[in-house]
């Protein structure tokens, strides 16, 4: 080592006020320390600085993280929030998707103004199969009221909606009701009904006001989701799940049974 | 999901630890590490996989308080202290404290000086860590953090602020 190389500069002192010297230079730093008393004075001043702001902070890092801190916590508070969000977005949505593809988007809005949206069944479709998307992945609160309090949920969601709703049965599917919720929905009110099945696979069937008469069912997929639409009588219907298209077409089936009359033509898209 | 808790929470702690000596106020320091975990989260799938999680979080958290800290000084609150106290005003630390409060004497310090102090001295990183978590140059890291240590000499030993005005 040079002389040059071995004269001691503050960061030499910094690393030695920081416990990170070390080996030759360590000794070299003390050796100049012993006989320079300010420089030493001062060093070990920041030493005890340095040591007295840990220990003050000790504490702090010692306590419990507090619940609001905890992983889970956040992340269910972020998927509440994404829903939210998500059920705005699948009313905006609706909106986009009454006009987008018919060319009426100005008629449509004045519609929309006046209180009487008119979405074809491809926007029933993209509407369930966003509310599904959103609530599906939803572990502490998949549902607003569950099955237990049925009679109550479908006599709520069946006031909104102005529809008498009910809830149709699929356990020869192996899927149980778990509940439903409301959702905003253009103008009007939009039902979910979600079922389980053993393994936790979720489907949902989705409800809401839609003009029109195109009863034939209307098949979408969208990644791993795949969705059954039709209208029916001023209301549009969805059948939405995790599920391959011929996985789906028989529940769509009885679910189109449940609700409403004899099963529509399957349109292929 | 799970794993995820398992890889945040060892680092929740230290977390707490640093926005508490930043902001002196624990429900503050709380609100501040929440928005830290849940900016990690939601940009997790951004992150790039060979880099420290560590420094990570604590590059997310010094940025909010620092975007925070300069929306407060937009609306005109007076959170640098140093700039805050009148002169002639005497601060709290009295000269005999030397070492006892050094955390009150940290807030009369600029953000920067005050985060190199606690990254370094308190949360361990390196020098290089603490200049990428800060945005400094590495080569410039040892000389601030020596001017950083002069400052906290100066207001423990006098207790005052005004003699740093002369210093500056």
């Amino acid at each position: 080592m040079t002389g040059k190389d071995a004269a001691i500069r503050e960061e030499d002192l910094q690393a030695y006020v920081d416990g990170r010297a070390s080996g030759d230079r360590l000794v070299e730093i003390e050796a100049y320390l012993a006989q320079h008393p300010e420089e030493r004075e001062r060093v070990a001043l920041e030493r005890r600085q340095r040591a007295a702001l840990r220990g003050q902070l000790e504490n702090k890092a010692a306590e419990p993280i507090p619940p609001r801190l905890w992983i889970a916590n956040i992340q269910a508070a972020r998927r509440r929030r994404w829903g939210w969000r998500l059920g705005a977005a699948a009313a905006a949505l609706l909106l986009f998707a009454g006009g987008i593809g018919t060319g009426w988007m100005a008629a449509n809005r004045m519609e929309m103004a006046s209180g009487q949206p008119t979405p074809s069944t491809t926007a029933v479709a993209e509407n369930a199969s966003l509310a599904y998307r959103t609530f599906v992945v939803e572990v502490a609160h998949p549902v607003e009221v569950d099955a237990q309090h049925q009679a109550h949920l479908l006599q709520w969601l069946s006031r909104r909606l102005g529809k008498p709703l009910i809830a149709p049965d699929l356990t020869s599917f192996g899927y149980r009701l778990m509940g439903g919720r409301l959702l905003p929905s253009g103008s009007g009110a939009a039902a979910q009904l979600m079922y389980d099945d053993p393994t936790g696979k979720r489907l949902t069937v989705y409800v809401r006001a839609a003009e029109g008469s195109e009863t034939a069912f209307r098949f979408q997929h969208e990644g791993e989701t795949s969705t059954f639409a039709w209208i029916d009588r001023g209301f549009g219907f969805a059948v939405t799940g995790a599920l391959q298209r011929e996985e789906l077409l028989p529940i769509a089936e009885a679910v189109y049974h449940g609700l409403s009359g004899d099963s529509p033509a399957v349109k292929k898209d | 999901m799970a794993d995820l808790a398992a890889l945040l929470e060892p680092h929740i702690p230290a977390l707490r630890r640093y926005a508490y000596a930043l902001l002196r106020n624990h429900e503050q320091a709380d609100d501040l590490v929440q928005d830290t975990l849940e900016r990690a989260l939601s940009r997790w799938s951004l992150r790039r996989s060979e880099g420290d999680l560590r420094a990570w979080l604590f590059t997310i958290q010094r940025n909010l308080h620092v975007s925070r800290w300069r929306q407060d000084r937009r609306r005109g609150m007076p959170v640098e202290m140093d700039e805050a106290v009148l002169p002639g005003v005497p601060a709290r630390q009295e000269t005999t404290l030397e070492v006892h409060d050094v955390l009150a004497a940290l807030d009369q310090l600029p953000e920067e000086q005050k985060s190199l102090l606690l990254l370094v001295g308190v949360e361990d990183f390196s020098y290089d860590e603490a200049a990428r978590i800060l945005g400094m140059p590495i080569g410039t890291v040892m000389s601030r953090l020596s001017r950083a240590r002069l400052r906290l000499r100066s207001i423990v030993e006098t207790g005052r602020t005004t003699l740093l005005r002369r210093v500056k």
